[in-house]
């Protein structure tokens, strides 16, 4: 099982890591589509963290139980997010976009955990399973 | 990265051939608005062709160069959409008002700008 922890700092980390996902995602077998909505969901992720946490880090594996997937987890020391409710309900910003980050990456992927406490920051799961 | 505006007959073809930065769109967004201006263009085609995705900030940006293009003039019509990346935008709940017309491919596109442009005349014309 490969394993990477990569940096979520800035604007060209957000690129890198969608393109190291969408590889490692290639390779584990998805089609297209799941590569796509793989991607989007990394990238609103990455987004997430270097916008609203300060940046973070995300790390990239395939997984394997009974069946074969990939799993994401992004974690940042931000400031956290004080109406978790809210924010996953989607339509919802606190800077102006669209809102749509958490509540579409969850749309996109088969399981999605998030766990955030005000002033420690934010821990987001996501998988998706190969059908 | 400096990506080419190009110019046909009076509109503009933007063609995006890698994935791009939010500041690199940002100043795309300004470069365009700057060509618009100074050749007088009609109508402006934005190929996503090569874009294997398009997030919620990518989208939100295509939606706002063309609100302010068409604000300066000029039709815009977003071409090449691959078939994963509008399966996943509607996946991800877009809920932005779509107001971005668009076409299959760059061909339709064009066309579509024509007729439209055609029409426009006729109208002044009459």
């Amino acid at each position: 099982m490969s394993e990477d922890k990569l940096p979520v700092k800035n604007e060209s980390d957000i690129i890198s890591v969608r393109s190291f996902g969408r590889n490692l995602a290639a390779n584990a077998g998805f089609g297209i589509v799941d590569q796509c909505r793989i991607t989007t969901a990394i990238s609103e992720l990455a987004r997430n963290a270097v916008v609203h946490g300060g940046g973070g880090s995300v790390t990239i594996k395939t997984i394997q139980n009974d069946k074969k997937g990939i799993e994401i987890i992004f974690r940042d020391e931000g400031p956290g997010i004080v109406n978790l409710e809210l924010a996953l309900k989607g339509g919802y910003s606190t800077v102006g976009g669209l809102g749509i980050g958490l509540s579409g990456a969850k749309r996109l992927m088969d399981e999605f955990q998030i766990t955030s406490s005000a002033g420690k920051g934010t821990t987001v799961i996501i998988r998706k399973w190969l059908k | 990265m400096e990506i080419p505006i190009l110019k046909i007959e009076d509109f503009l073809i933007v063609s995006f051939q890698t994935e791009l930065s939010d500041d690199e769109i940002d100043k795309l967004r300004e470069d365009i608005l700057d060509k618009i201006k100074e050749t007088n263009a009609r109508g402006l085609i934005i190929d996503i062709t090569a874009l294997k995705i398009v997030d919620s900030f990518m989208a939100r940006s295509l939606s706002s160069i063309a609100t302010t293009a068409t604000l300066l003039g000029a039709k815009t019509v977003v071409v090449g959409m691959q078939p994963a990346v509008a399966l996943t935008l509607v996946e991800l709940g877009l809920r932005i008002k779509w107001n971005i017309q668009t076409a299959l491919n760059l061909e339709r596109g064009i066309n579509l700008l024509r007729e439209a442009l055609k029409s426009e005349k006729d109208v002044v014309y009459e």
